[in-house]
């Protein structure tokens, strides 16, 4: 029992932050029909600027207090990552509109590549440990065996940033104007245009708010780990996209929804079956989903239009 | 959505002789400052370890060449752009108005004589070489980047069935190659059967593993199906890893036994094979073997898709490939079409991945991991989606261009001398993949040769055909 209540708390830890990547797959997905293959790099991207600003921070400006440090990180990356977000989407995706239907998904193979060897050149291949950031935890009750089940700040602060973040994201797409032209840009581009909607901006918008919500996961990535390394971007990106497909592709509830589900599936496989085929079931969830669900839980089915 | 088409823009477009120059400074000064701020932490700050701790390096010397570079490069690119709509806004009295050129294009002269030049370089390569060196030792180098690039070239054919001819976008490519390695490594260390019985054993293997992998995945669209294949080769990746008792895990197998010229050893001793042949013996000649037994597979590749691209289920690969519904409303039975396809393109693969572990004589799973399916996949979207000259073309370029940047010394002379070419290979990689796709998404070679003719010989032009709906 505590150790099922332990795991579950795990899991939504590691499903927040698979969700918060996955509405980047899904609203991409949802505008423009592609799978933004790199976004699983700019995601390790985005945890790679929130280190270093980490360490400005901490080492050099004399920051002491870890919230402050955190919160000014935060907003750096979301800022410096939506900066990739929208030059990855201006060089590599907007001249292919309209070029054959796997232009863009080799394009995007084309970015994570780059991604993910940039990093390495630029920052070394090796394992970039932190400094733990926050360490206390709440013991949430004792177990009669001994086994505490405890709640650590970190999985508080990622939990509760993500709350936030999904809230404020969630009124900007369903009350503001800028949402409004987002989802009609995703119902049908052609009579957006015709209607005055600045198209090739809602998409670079898209773009935007999809790569400022994986720096947030990236910078909780970094929390939660303490390390990082230029090749992480790929299983957490792949992950996130069995996510996004789980909750049904261009659905945002949806996104949340599998990423949850997603993080608790591999957490509990990880604690009563093998840690070592962790990946492999996330993996098969993905091609099983795809198979037999290929609309998701949350999603619209498809139809195929002559 | 589609581009303006070239009339209108050379309509409302004033062109003048000289381009804004104020205005493309401009642009470019804001190119730069973007690239500035996409640069700030990554590039300025490295992050070096000492001990358990961290710490920064500045480098802000490197952000203002990189910003300077992106800056001239901008200006560059204005420059071109105006250059070319100028030409574009005068036409030339020769220009077409039709918009289908029929007569053969340059491309076609230049592949009449083209094609079998290659194949006689690719024949007489390992003697050139032997010629040009002046010595079998000192050619080595140079046999086993052709058997590295000859290997490339196969898989890059392999992958074209499915990808070129079927447009069935597969990124789990490698797991058949990881097969038709793993089968001839198991095979041949447990049961010690020789190569040649495990070289097509190895292909049907991997063949019924396309079939197994490939049934439930067919009905998906385009990217669906791209990622299917994709978690399947890492699906098979990570069993390799994990399941230790039969594949002994990420140390990998060993000690394979080597190939034999038709039963004859390539050994020093009295049935070797310098001794039967009586040769001196030279470590080379196996070398040499297996620069034309992948030569041999490869051309067998390539034989067989030509051959099946004439045949009614190649031409159903291709009808598959240009428009899914149409074909199924002929009655075109889809799942199967693309099922040949996927578990031939398989088949070669692991000829391809048997014939990897004999000249290795090691295999590891790390060996078959998702970026060798993405170099795979370059070469067939680089060469030209379908086109087998352009694949081969590709191949050498890819695989043979990261070869000559690690020769450039001089580089080093520029950069310093800790410069390493080789560290941006990759990098290289996906630029090349980006730039292709945005420059000619249709290949190297996008013309396209049609498979029956009717009469006539005409070229197809790439912009006619559209591929990946399926």
């Amino acid at each position: 029992m505590e150790i099922f209540v332990q795991q579950l708390i795990n899991g939504l830890t590691l499903g927040s932050i698979y969700g918060l990547i996955a509405i980047g797959y899904t609203m991409v997905f949802g505008i423009i029909g592609m799978v933004n293959f790199a976004h699983g790099d700019v995601f390790m991207l985005s945890a790679f600027i929130s280190l270093i600003f980490f360490l400005i921070l901490t080492t050099w400006l004399g920051i002491s207090s870890v919230a402050v440090a955190l919160l000014i990180v935060l907003v750096i990356a979301m800022v410096l990552t939506s900066l990739w977000g929208w030059a990855i989407e201006r060089i590599a995706y907007r001249p292919l509109r309209g070029s054959f239907r796997l232009a863009p998904l080799i394009s995007a193979i084309g970015v994570s590549i780059f991604l993910s060897n940039f990093v390495q050149v630029a920052q070394g291949a090796r394992n970039k440990p932190t400094p733990p950031m926050v360490q206390d935890v709440i013991v949430l009750f004792q177990g009669a065996s001994g086994y505490n089940v405890a709640l650590s700040y970190k999985q508080v602060i990622i939990m509760a940033v993500t709350a936030v973040l999904l809230t404020i994201f969630w009124y900007l797409v369903q009350k503001t104007s800028l949402g409004r032209a987002q989802r009609a840009c995703e119902q049908d581009r052609k009579m957006a245009a015709l209607l005055g909607i600045n198209v090739d901006r809602t998409i670079s918008l898209t773009f935007v708010i999809g790569a400022a919500l994986a720096s947030v996961a990236g910078t909780m990535y970094l929390l939660y780990y303490g390390v990082v390394s230029f090749n992480d971007g790929f299983v957490p990106g792949v992950k996130a996209f069995t996510a996004a497909v789980l909750g049904g592709i261009g659905s945002l509830p949806g996104a949340v929804l599998g990423g949850l589900i997603i993080g608790l599936i591999e957490t509990f496989w990880s604690a009563y079956f093998s840690i070592e085929y962790k990946d492999v079931a996330a993996f098969s969830i993905l091609a099983i989903v795809l198979i037999f669900m290929p609309s998701g839980i949350l999603g619209r089915p498809e139809v195929e239009k002559v | 959505m589609t581009a303006p088409s070239i009339t209108t823009t050379a309509q409302t477009q004033t062109v003048s002789r000289s381009f804004d120059l104020a205005a493309a400074f401009k642009d470019a000064a804001k190119t730069a400052l973007i690239m500035l701020g996409l640069s700030i932490p990554i590039l300025a700050y490295k992050t070096d370890q000492s001990g358990a701790d961290l710490f920064l390096t500045p480098r802000w010397g490197l952000v203002a060449i990189v910003c300077a570079i992106v800056f001239g490069l901008r200006l560059l690119i204005h420059a071109f752009t105006a250059s070319r709509s100028y030409a574009r806004a005068t036409p030339s009295p020769r220009q077409a108005t039709e918009l289908v050129d029929a007569s053969p294009s340059a491309f076609q002269k230049a592949s009449r004589f083209g094609i079998p030049f290659f194949l006689g370089v690719a024949l007489a390569f390992p003697f050139l070489v032997y010629l040009i060196q002046g010595g079998l030792t000192e050619s080595r180098y140079w046999v086993d980047l052709g058997i590295l690039i000859l290997t490339y070239v196969m898989l890059g054919w392999g992958l074209n069935i499915v990808v070129g001819l079927a447009g069935l976008l597969d990124l789990g490519y490698v797991a058949f190659y990881a097969v038709g390695a793993y089968t001839y490594a198991l095979l041949s260390t447990t049961f010690g059967l020789s190569f040649w019985i495990c070289l097509p054993l190895a292909g049907i293997l991997a063949a019924f593993w396309g079939m197994i992998l490939g049934f439930p995945v067919l009905r998906l669209r385009g990217d669906y199906l791209a990622i299917v294949t994709l978690a399947f080769g890492e699906i098979i990746r990570l069993v390799l890893i994990n399941w230790v008792d039969l594949t002994n895990g990420g140390a990998g197998i060993s000690s394979i036994p080597r190939a034999t010229f038709f039963g004859i050893p390539f050994t020093a001793g009295e049935d070797g094979f310098a001794a039967t042949f009586g040769l001196e013996f030279n470590g080379m000649h196996r070398m040499i073997f297996f620069y034309y037994l992948i030569l041999a597979l490869a051309l067998l590749t390539n034989f067989v898709t030509m051959r099946l691209r004439k045949l009614p289920v190649g031409r159903a690969w291709e009808a598959l490939r240009e428009d899914e519904i149409a074909c199924r409303s002929l009655g075109i039975n889809t799942t199967n079409t693309k099922l040949t396809a996927f578990s031939i393109g398989a088949m070669f693969g692991g000829f391809a991945g048997s014939f990897f572990a004999v000249r290795q004589g090691f295999v590891s799973p790390e060996s078959f991991n998702f970026l060798e399916s993405a170099i795979i996949l370059a070469i067939v979207v680089l060469g030209g989606m379908g086109s087998q000259i352009g694949v081969a073309i590709a191949a050498i370029v890819l695989v043979g261009g990261p070869e000559i940047l690690r020769n450039l010394t001089f580089l080093q002379a520029i950069f310093g001398s800790g410069f390493d070419p080789n560290e941006y290979r990759l990098l290289l990689f996906g630029v090349g993949m980006v730039a292709m796709m945005v420059w000619r998404p249709r290949g190297l070679i996008s013309e396209r040769e049609p498979s029956v003719i009717l009469k006539e010989r005409k070229a197809i032009s790439g912009s006619l055909v559209k591929e990946g709906h399926g």
